[in-house]
C-alpha cells in the first residue's frame, strides 16, 4: 500500500472512533458497488449517515473538504442510496444524512479534525 | 456571525446605485460563490478575492460562503466590487466591528497580493454614496485624491485588504506594501492658447464672444486655413470658470472614461471627436458597461465637429435630442443610463470637399452636385438649433508689427462673464440662465421685447420671405447677447444688425 492509501486508511479509522464517541455505531467501512466506495456508514437511533472521509497530511493543497466538491456529493448520494438499496434491513425508518469528515495532520492520530454534518 | 453586511456601488451610467453586500457562511463543504447579476469580471472576484485574502494573512472560512449583491436584480459589471465581497466575506468569521462594516461603502478592485487597485467612475461612485448618505467609503489609495473630491464623507484611502480589516477592527499585521499606482495625470496644460494669437479675423473672435456670452451654438465655414479650429480650441478659455456643481460633472464624466482626477478642473472641457466616429462613440454606449461618450465628456463645455461636412449624417442627427434636452439616455438590455449633455455644440466645415468654393482667386474642383451633397449632411433640424453662423474668408494681410494685436482670452473673457451676469439678472425668476435657452415668445413679447424701430430690418426680412419666423427667433436671442456685450439695457436697432451679420452664414 503506498503512503497516502495508509494515511487514508489510518483517518477512515479515526473517523470511526470519533464518530462512536459520539455514540454512532458504525455500520459498514468501506463498502464497494460497481459505482465506487463509502467510506463509512454509522447510524444512530434516528438516522443513517454515510459518511466521507478525507485526509490529507498538511493544508498546502487546500483544506481536505475542499475535495468534497458537488460532483463529488452527487456521486455520494447516488451511492448511500444504492446502500440503502443493498441493505434494505437496516434502514429501519431512519431519516438518511451525509457527512463529511476532514482530517488535517501528518499523523491520523493527532489530526485536527473537521465534521460537517448534513452536507448538501 | 454567519451574516455579514456591507455596502458597494453600481453604476449606472453617470448614476450611481448603492448595493448591499452580504455574505452567508453555511456549514457546508468549502465553496464561494457571488449571486445577484454579475458579469464576467465581477464573477472572477471569487478568485481574486480567494487569493487577495490568503495573502493579507486573512484566509476565507472553509464553508460555503454566499454572496449576494442586492438589490439582486440590478445588472452589475466590473471589478469595483472586489473590496465589499472581501470585506463581507471575512467580516463572516474575522471578529470585526460589524456596524463599522455595514455602515461603510467600499470601492476598489484587488490585486492577487492584496493590495487595492484603482477603478474607473470613483468620483460619481462616492456621489451616489454620499446621496444615499453614506459617511465612509473605502477606496483604492490612488483614487484617495478623486474620492476627496466629495465634501462630508470620511474617506480612507487603502494601501491593501489588511489595512481595510484593521480599520474595522480585525486582529491582523498590516504588511509593509508599496501602493499600486493610479495613471499619472496627465501634464498640466501648456500654456493655455490665447485668443490674442489670431491675426486678422476681427469678426470671427467677435462672434466667438457672442457665442461664449450667449451660449450660442455655433456653425463656421470657411476655406483651409481660414482658422476655424484656432477659434475653435479658443473657446473654452474664454468661457467663465465652472462652478462646484459642473466642475463635478466634469470630473465624474473624466472618471467614467478611466482618466485620472485627482482635482476638480474649472476650466470648461472641449472634446474634439474625429469625423470617423461613430454615433455610440459619440453618444457613449457599450454592451455591458455602458460608457460615456463624448457628448457626455464635452458637458458643461465645449463639443468642436471639425470637418462637420465629414461626419455621417447619422451621428450628427444624434445631436439633436441631447441639444434639446440636456441629457442622453441610453438604452441597453436592462438597463437604462443618463448621462449629462449641457454642451455648446461648435460646427467647422468647408464649403464643400475641395474646400475652395466661394473662395476669391481659388477655383472649386467640385462638381455641384458634391457641394450641395456635402453641406447636405447638416440637415435642416440641427441647422435649426444653431444661433450663430459665421462665414470664414482666409486672411488676405499678412500681420505687421504695427498692427495692433487682437482682443486676449483675458480680456475676453472678461467681457463674457459681464455680458452673462447682465442676461442673468435680466433673466432671473424665469429659470434661463444664457440667452440661448431663452423661447422665442418671450423674446418677442416678453418684457424685454425690442422696440418696432428696432425690429424693422427683421420684419422686413420676414416680410420678404428671407427669414423664417424661427431664423426671427435666433436673430433675436442672438441680438439680446450683443446687447448685453455692449452694456444695453434693450436691444436697439445696432445689436439686431450685427445679429443678422451673423446669422448671415451660409448660403445654400
Amino acid at each position: 500500500m503506498a503512503d497516502k492509501d495508509v494515511l487514508g486508511r489510518a483517518g477512515e479509522e479515526r473517523a470511526a472512533l470519533y464518530l462512536e464517541s459520539r455514540g454512532y455505531a458504525v455500520l459498514d467501512r468501506n463498502w464497494r458497488c460497481k459505482e465506487g466506495e463509502l467510506d463509512l456508514v454509522v447510524a444512530d437511533e434516528r438516522t443513517l449517515v454515510v459518511v466521507e472521509v478525507k485526509t490529507r497530511r498538511s493544508d498546502g493543497f487546500g483544506d481536505p473538504l475542499e475535495a468534497v466538491d458537488a460532483r463529488k456529493r452527487r456521486r455520494l448520494w447516488r451511492l448511500a442510496f444504492a446502500w440503502v438499496a443493498a441493505h434494505p434491513d437496516e434502514v429501519q425508518r431512519r431519516r438518511l444524512r451525509l457527512d463529511a469528515i476532514g482530517l488535517t495532520g501528518p499523523d491520523a492520530a493527532t489530526a485536527r479534525l473537521d465534521h460537517l454534518e448534513d452536507i448538501r | 456571525m454567519t451574516v455579514a453586511r456591507t455596502m458597494a456601488v453600481a453604476l449606472v451610467g453617470a448614476d450611481g446605485a448603492v448595493v448591499e453586500v452580504e455574505a452567508d457562511l453555511s456549514k457546508q463543504t468549502p465553496e464561494f460563490r457571488i449571486i445577484g447579476l454579475p458579469d464576467k469580471a465581477l464573477g472572477e472576484a471569487v478568485q481574486r478575492v480567494h487569493n487577495a485574502c490568503e495573502n493579507s494573512g486573512l484566509p476565507l472560512p472553509r464553508r460555503r460562503l454566499t454572496v449576494n449583491l442586492s438589490p439582486a436584480a440590478l445588472p452589475k459589471q466590473g471589478s469595483g466590487f472586489d473590496v465589499a465581497i472581501a470585506v463581507a466575506s471575512l467580516a463572516t468569521e474575522v471578529p470585526m466591528d460589524a456596524a463599522s462594516v455595514a455602515a461603510t461603502a467600499h470601492v476598489g478592485e484587488l490585486g492577487l497580493d492584496g493590495r487595492l487597485r484603482p477603478v474607473p467612475g470613483v468620483l460619481p461612485a462616492v456621489l451616489a454614496a454620499s446621496r444615499a448618505g453614506i459617511t465612509r467609503v473605502v477606496v483604492p489609495h490612488a483614487n484617495a485624491d478623486e474620492a476627496r473630491l466629495v465634501d462630508g464623507l470620511e474617506v480612507l484611502g487603502a494601501v491593501n485588504l489588511a489595512q481595510v480589516a484593521r480599520w474595522h477592527g480585525a486582529d491582523v499585521e498590516v504588511p509593509d506594501q508599496e501602493p499600486v499606482p493610479g495613471r499619472a495625470e496627465d501634464a498640466p496644460e501648456a500654456d493655455p492658447l490665447d485668443l490674442c494669437d489670431i491675426v486678422g479675423q476681427r469678426e470671427a473672435v467677435e462672434a466667438l464672444v457672442v457665442a461664449a456670452a450667449g451660449g450660442h451654438h455655433m456653425l463656421m465655414s470657411g476655406p483651409p486655413g481660414a482658422g476655424k479650429t484656432m477659434l475653435a480650441r479658443r473657446l473654452p478659455g474664454i468661457l467663465p470658470p465652472l462652478d462646484d456643481r459642473a466642475a463635478l460633472t466634469v470630473a465624474s464624466m473624466r472618471s467614467l472614461s478611466g482618466e485620472p482626477v485627482a482635482r476638480l478642473s474649472r476650466v470648461a472641457p472641449l472634446e474634439a471627436p474625429h469625423h470617423s466616429a461613430s454615433v455610440a462613440s459619440l453618444v457613449g454606449g457599450g454592451s455591458r458597461g455602458i460608457r460615456p461618450g463624448a457628448i457626455a465628456r464635452a458637458s458643461e463645455g465645449v463639443l468642436f465637429l471639425d470637418e462637420a461636412g465629414e461626419f455621417p449624417a447619422s451621428v450628427l442627427d444624434a445631436l439633436r435630442q441631447p441639444l434639446e434636452s440636456g441629457s442622453i439616455v441610453i438604452h441597453r438590455a436592462g438597463v437604462t443610463a443618463t448621462f449629462p449633455a449641457r454642451f455648446q455644440l461648435v460646427l467647422a466645415t468647408n464649403p464643400c470637399p475641395c474646400g475652395n468654393y466661394g473662395v476669391r482667386g481659388a477655383s472649386c474642383s467640385c462638381p455641384p452636385m458634391a457641394i450641395r451633397r456635402y453641406l447636405g449632411r447638416l440637415s435642416g433640424p440641427l441647422l435649426d438649433r444653431i444661433d450663430i453662423e459665421l462665414s470664414l474668408t482666409r486672411v488676405s494681410v499678412a500681420p505687421s508689427a504695427a498692427a495692433p494685436t487682437g482682443m486676449t482670452t483675458e480680456a475676453a473673457r472678461a467681457r463674457v462673464a459681464e455680458a452673462r451676469e447682465r442676461a442673468a439678472h435680466r433673466l432671473r425668476g424665469t429659470g434661463w440662465r444664457l440667452n440661448s435657452h431663452v423661447p422665442g415668445a418671450w423674446l418677442r413679447q416678453g418684457p424685454h421685447a425690442p422696440t418696432p424701430q428696432a425690429r424693422r430690418p427683421l420684419d422686413a426680412a420676414l416680410h420678404r420671405g428671407s427669414l423664417t419666423l424661427r431664423g426671427y427667433d435666433r436673430v433675436l436671442r442672438v441680438a439680446s447677447t450683443v446687447a448685453d456685450l455692449d452694456g444695453a439695457p434693450r436691444i436697439e436697432l445696432d445689436h439686431v444688425g450685427r445679429a443678422l451679420y451673423l446669422k448671415k452664414g451660409l448660403t445654400v
